[in-house]
């Protein structure tokens, strides 16, 4: 579960990959406006037309797409059928069309950019930040850990997991979150130090 | 080799009834290539090697890297004296085995290309080229510690730390891990509870409640740390 969380960096040589990580994450930041804007069905039918030929010209396995589309179903679904029950299957389509349109492009995006990249991005444009006395450094490095600790907690979850099974303990929500965000802020603290060794901090 | 000095320094943890002294004036002059730390748990080695990089500042007494206080000149300390633990996934920032290791040069000043040969040096080095762009998580133990290192020593640290490296391998990758350690132009404290890391070392100290109880040649100390666990 861990190794299939969110998707990583995916090397390749295609024109998406060889486009800046700039272009790209404003791209998104466009798509995010537009999708907020333009949730008309055919709307939502072209921003998936857009968005699958996009995962063409990227030239990526076919299996990277189909496995964030079950990733998402497990909120899509009810989301879908709650709109469809409280207001009309027009909002149920631009709803949750625009939802999953959105998370697959932001999975384009971080399929093929690398992270160092992306966190250059975000270190330039937080530049204005430093007359606040923002180091933007240390907003990139919180977008790489961002992205990083989803594999560590999710990591950490199977352990706890297991550790619960082992001891014949199932479906116990208490006896899952403690140890979970114990071992979380535990594995926290040590990342701090080593950041603090790196000499990240100074 | 580096200068490392460590005088008169006392340091304990929690206030009160909870206080507990883990370091008692332990006074020393590091200079040998090759330096082991051996002794029990809680017996104050790991907290003795947070103080060479300035990880913990003593409560009493001083340590200095080549005359640079690891409190007033933290910074610079930190840059010459390379910080291994005993955990490689708490030490892995970035997502993927290039990244990781370029992430240790951000803060160096380099350029971006300066930045990627650097790092393509340092995976050829340490046998991960071809795990360049794998995920960090994926894998094996011994190649996240070895990706740990990596990323330690892409820096070009003059002194290498390493606290319990090999605790979470199994003899192939502990094996491989000394070999690594025998290659380095640094010099290097490895803090170890595998004795037969330390046969040619320099020079082994052996920590009991927070003192230094035994401090010579591997073979004279590794007796002697075993007479005091059996005790």
């Amino acid at each position: 579960m861990a190794g299939q969380a969110v998707p990583l960096f995916h090397p390749g040589t295609s024109l998406v990959h060889r486009l800046g990580a700039g272009t790209k994450l404003l791209s998104l930041l466009v798509a995010g406006v537009a999708l907020t804007v333009w949730r008309a069905p055919w709307q939502i039918a072209v921003a998936f037309v857009v968005v699958l030929a996009a995962y063409a010209v990227a030239r990526l396995p076919v299996r990277l797409l189909l496995r964030q589309v079950v990733r998402l179903a497990w909120i899509a679904v009810p989301l879908f059928a709650i709109q469809l029950l409280l207001a009309s299957w027009q909002a149920a389509v631009g709803v949750v069309g625009s939802f999953v349109a959105l998370v697959l492009l932001a999975g384009l995006v971080t399929l093929t950019t690398r992270t160092t990249a992306m966190v250059d991005v975000v270190v330039r444009v937080a530049g204005w930040l430093r007359r606040f006395g923002v180091d933007p450094e240390r907003v990139g490095l919180m977008l790489a850990l961002g992205i990083r600790s989803v594999h560590v907690v999710l990591g950490l979850a199977e352990e706890v997991r297991d550790a619960q099974y082992a001891r014949g303990l199932r479906a116990s929500p208490r006896a899952f979150a403690v140890p979970l965000i114990v071992r979380s802020l535990r594995h926290a603290d040590r990342l701090g130090e080593a950041l603090a060794a790196r000499g990240i901090d100074d | 080799m580096p200068e490392i000095r460590v005088d008169a320094v006392s340091h304990a943890f929690g206030d009160g009834a909870t206080r507990r002294q883990v370091l008692r004036d332990v006074d020393l002059t590091l200079v040998e290539d090759r330096i082991g730390v051996v002794g029990g748990n809680g017996s104050g080695k790991s907290t003795f090697v947070r103080l060479l990089n300035g990880l913990i500042h003593p409560d009493e007494g001083r340590v200095t890297v080549d005359g640079l206080d690891t409190v007033r000149d933290g910074r610079e300390v930190r840059r010459r004296v390379g910080f291994c633990f005993t955990d490689p996934d708490a030490q892995i920032v970035m997502p993927t085995v290039a990244e990781d290791i370029a992430f240790g040069l951000r803060r160096r000043g380099l350029s971006t290309a300066e930045r990627e040969e650097r790092t393509r040096a340092a995976l050829t080095a340490y046998g991960l080229e071809n795990h360049a762009d794998h995920p960090a998580h994926l894998l094996s133990g011994g190649q996240k510690q070895l990706l740990a290192l990596a990323s330690v020593l892409v820096t070009d640290p003059d002194v290498l730390v390493l606290d319990e490296p090999t605790t979470l391998l199994d003899l192939r990758n502990a094996a491989m891990v000394r070999r690594l350690v025998d290659g380095l132009r640094q010099q290097v404290i490895l803090v170890t509870h595998h004795l037969d890391l330390l046969d040619g070392f320099d020079r082994v100290l052996v920590f009991d409640d927070g003192r230094v109880v035994h401090d010579g040649a591997p073979a004279e100390a590794v007796a002697a740390y075993r007479d005091l666990a059996m005790r």
